[in-house]
């Protein structure tokens, strides 16, 4: 290691904040760009299964709120998105590697929201999974990547609760509403589970990361901390998770629970998920159509360069 | 000599800080004033100066069309969803 490298290894391991104008492992830094765009475009990518419910919500109430909970994963996306940029890396570059495939997302989205009780797991469980792992990315070592994690918690609690809440008042309604929503906790279960990465052993990012304090939680950790949590969730308003091996441990103080799919994680990871070209297809379609936007913006910064007549 | 806004780092990981504003002939100057003037006790770790003419900011006159719309939107807010007590810590 060089004397740059153990000073930056030991600024971390004081638990200090690395800062963008700090002199930091050329590998920290993609290590971070991979993860903090992945992390934008999960957002960005995770507006398309909600979006399409927005005309068919049950009531304008509801399609209200989903409209804020849609508004808000764009600005989180945004927020990500620049603390990203402070690495030296483009928007352009970004979108870029979204749209050829070399950048990630979230695999989650991959999967379509086929009925409304879905706009209800989607917030409760897929929102819930995040903000665990959120919730310690709070305190992961590069400063812009932390402050955006604070400020997303903040407001991604509300998207959680909606969640729950129309899972909730589908549970107290007909029996046909109560078996959408049970459909809809039984497609998106071992999903969201999935969300947090591959086991610790098989996890091919995970050591360095842990070591720069970029990530702070196991993939396994986050994943028990979720399901622990879960179960109350589903017992309360009368939902029945779809692990018949799911059971409480005495000893480890944890539920135990089934066999993950690893083999569905990877073909979706890979593109064969049920709705992985379509999304990819509507960000670059939209991101196409929006070209005079950017054009426009260039344009007008041209012409203000050539006489700047704004008054200071 | 220009009006500079001084922000502060107090601590690596915060945010940088409205602290004041200094009159400086150059922003290298600003720096080093700000220096002198607001952190004389180690308030802070970095130091961000902006010419205060740069800054563009929003009117007080603005505020109803700025900000009214937000008051009623409270599902908004996380309490706006009443949930049982078991599960309410969500």
């Amino acid at each position: 290691m060089s004397e740059e490298e153990i000073l930056f290894q030991q600024r971390i391991d004081a638990e200090l904040k690395v800062e963008p104008k700090d002199w930091m492992p050329e590998k920290y830094r993609q290590n971070l760009i991979r993860q903090i765009s992945q992390h934008a475009h999960s957002e960005v990518i995770g507006m398309q299964p909600e979006g399409n419910w927005i005309t068919r919500a049950p009531t304008l109430h509801r399609k209200s709120i989903l409209l804020a909970k849609i508004q808000d994963e764009g600005g989180h996306g945004l927020y990500l998105y620049s603390a990203a940029e402070t690495l030296g890396i483009s928007r352009e570059e970004l979108v870029q590697a979204l749209h050829s495939g070399a950048a990630k997302y979230a695999s989650i989205f991959n999967y379509p929201a086929l009925t409304w009780a879905d706009m209800g797991a989607i917030g409760w469980l897929v929102d819930g999974a995040a903000i665990v792992n959120q919730i310690s990315l709070q305190r992961t070592s590069y400063g812009p990547y932390a402050r955006s994690m604070v400020r997303i918690c903040k407001e991604e609690s509300f998207h959680q609760r909606q969640g729950y809440h129309i899972m909730m008042v589908l549970m107290q309604g007909s029996q046909e509403q109560q078996a959408m929503a049970q459909d809809a906790l039984d497609r998106f279960w071992w999903p969201s589970l999935m969300m947090f990465g591959p086991h610790d052993a098989e996890s091919a990012n995970s050591t360095q990361s842990m070591k720069w304090k970029i990530k702070r939680k196991s993939n396994d950790e986050l994943r028990q901390k979720f399901i622990d949590q879960s179960v109350k969730q589903a017992e309360v308003i009368g939902l029945k998770i779809p692990d018949p091996a799911l059971k409480w441990n005495k000893a480890r103080e944890h539920y135990d629970f089934g066999k993950i799919d690893w083999d569905e994680f990877a073909r979706v990871i890979k593109g064969d998920g049920p709705c992985n070209r379509q999304r990819l297809q509507h960000h670059i379609r939209t991101h196409n159509e929006g070209a005079w936007v950017r054009d426009a913006v260039a344009a007008y910064e041209a012409k203000h360069k050539k006489q700047p007549t704004r008054a200071a | 000599m220009k009006l500079y806004e001084v922000f502060i780092r107090s601590r690596r990981g915060l945010d940088h800080k409205h602290t004041g504003s200094l009159l400086a002939d150059s922003p290298e100057q600003a720096l080093e004033y700000a220096r002198d003037i607001y952190t004389r006790r180690s308030e802070g770790v970095s130091i961000w100066v902006v010419s205060s003419a740069d800054i563009i900011a929003s009117q007080e006159t603005d505020c109803e069309s700025f900000y009214d719309p937000h008051d009623d939107k409270p599902y908004r807010h996380a309490a706006h969803y009443q949930l049982p007590d078991e599960v309410n810590s969500m």
